[in-house]
């Protein structure tokens, strides 16, 4: 496209389809312990 | 639901339900106010009359690409995950931060944990408790293969040879029950010799050392017991450990107060004492607290979060480039939609146990009666409050609903909430602001470096 880039692949709809294996880590079990930004673990499932 | 955004020469569109990110040109950018779930394929006249400055053929061609965006699922994608709230719902326990140590040998001057004993007495587990809260976990984990066991505190390594008793016992019990323990540990890294870096770094799947950036900061907020300064010490023993440090992730993590709101010369001293992975936080206290963050901060907080982002752009492509953990985000192969949805987990797959053998919905909960929620050494699990914890999610957290981020912070810390709002379903204002202004920042530094790389 010209006049648009599309930063990432993944569409999160996607992820449903075998989504939901609960094997993360807890996001709170990572460097934060105060706060969540889920959105920085990673998906063991993949 | 899209959020556009501009921020250091770039114009972002996040599309909520994909999460879908895109860097626009001026003129895509610019037709977006005309765009809805309805979104047609032809040009629509009032665009082609407000944009007058752009040629019909530009915006026509502009708008096809738009379109197709939408076609694709990237942009006014639906919202299709109503369905999948209550999968939460019953979960196996699956996490554990186990307080091993109520004490602590620093004196920190915003402790969540009242220095320590989260308003108790100060008390190390004992092997015993610290056992039966393996059983526990395994005996609740259901078909979870993936363990997890944060060896947290106070100051853990104050009762280390618990620590190095319970990891060798959660070994052989994680064999016994097909499982895979990751051992993790958060420390003040005061009390850390050979045989304790030895250890953390053979058995740890992550370590999170805490040092809250420059000496003058670091000393006046985390000052020992008898009120002097550790920096030199801790920082040494965190050079020690990290410059040892095989395999797995280790995180220096720093807290920043009122007291300094420059926070991002924090991050930059530890980044330039070589340390790669780095998280400072925001402090969490109460309103009344002078330590405590304060909506008339948040723009100066902004700037600061402007200022790190282009210093780490810089260093990147500097080839000195170091990770600032909430600006990380894995845009392609990140959790999926339906961890999105319920976030952290606590009180429902996550628990924190203290050295009684008490349970509370996570580590932040602990001493708050009101949240205990049973006990390992009876195995009792208060079903009722595990299955409202269960329902805090995007949905049930009505601030969340016409949120962009939602699906990046997935509601926010529910001990948060509750701390600051009285509620575990009230996203507290301060805290989602700054995780928005973060986002934004985190977006456009993946814009840059993939742009003009």
């Amino acid at each position: 496209m010209k006049h648009i880039k599309v930063l990432n692949e993944r569409k999160l709809q996607e992820t449903v389809k075998k989504g939901g294996c609960g094997e993360c880590q807890a996001s709170c079990q990572s460097a934060c312990k105060t706060s969540c930004t889920v959105a920085n673990q990673t998906c063991e499932n993949r | 639901m899209i959020h556009r955004f501009e921020s250091n020469g770039h114009r972002l569109m996040l599309d909520v339900n994909s999460s879908s990110v895109c860097d626009l040109d001026e003129i895509s950018y610019k037709l977006l106010p005309f765009i809805g779930k309805n979104m047609q394929r032809s040009l629509p006249v009032e665009a082609s009359k407000s944009l007058s400055r752009y040629t019909h053929d530009e915006l026509s061609e502009t708008w096809n690409e738009l379109f197709e965006l939408k076609q694709n699922g990237r942009l006014f994608s639906p919202d299709i995950y109503g369905k999948y709230k209550n999968v939460g719902d019953k979960a196996p326990i699956k996490s554990m931060c186990l307080n091993v140590a109520h004490d602590c040998n620093l004196r920190c001057s915003y402790c969540f944990a009242s220095t320590g004993n989260f308003g108790g007495e100060r008390k190390l587990m004992s092997f015993s408790v610290g056992k039966k809260a393996i059983d526990f976990l395994i005996a609740h984990a259901g078909n979870r293969r993936q363990l997890e066991i944060d060896l947290f505190g106070g100051e853990p390594m104050m009762n280390f040879d618990v620590v190095k008793k319970l990891v060798a016992y959660g070994r052989e019990a994680e064999k016994k029950a097909g499982k895979v323990i990751r051992f993790t540990t958060t420390t003040n890294a005061l009390l850390l010799d050979d045989e304790r870096i030895d250890f953390i770094n053979r058995e740890m799947y992550n370590v999170v050392l805490s040092i809250d950036g420059r000496q003058a900061i670091h000393d006046k907020m985390r000052p020992r017991a008898d009120g002097t300064g550790s920096y030199e010490t801790i920082l040494a023993n965190i050079k020690r450990l990290v410059n040892n440090r095989k395999s797995g992730t280790c995180y220096v993590r720093g807290t920043f107060t009122r007291e300094n709101l420059d926070f991002s010369k924090d991050v930059l001293s530890l980044a330039d004492e070589g340390f790669q992975d780095i998280s400072i936080e925001p402090v969490i206290l109460p309103k009344d607290h002078p330590l405590a963050l304060r909506e008339e901060d948040l723009p100066r907080i902004f700037e600061e979060y402007d200022t790190l982002a282009n210093e780490i752009i810089h260093r990147q492509r500097e080839g000195r480039g170091f990770n600032f953990f909430h600006f990380m985000i894995d845009m392609e192969h990140g959790p999926c939609a339906i961890k999105l949805l319920r976030g952290c987990g606590c009180g429902n797959e996550y628990i924190a146990v203290t050295p009684e053998g008490d349970i509370y919905p996570c580590h932040q909960f602990v001493g708050n009666e009101d949240f205990k929620m049973g006990s390992v050494l009876d195995q009792s699990v208060d079903q009722s409050m595990k299955d409202t914890f269960s329902k805090a999610n995007i949905f049930t957290k009505d601030k969340c609903n016409d949120c962009w981020a939602k699906f990046f912070c997935s509601g926010g810390c529910n001990a948060n909430n509750h701390a600051m709002q009285g509620n575990i379903l009230a996203p507290f204002d301060i805290s989602c602001a700054l995780e928005r202004k973060r986002l934004e920042c985190a977006l456009m530094i993946q814009s840059e470096l993939q742009t003009n790389a």
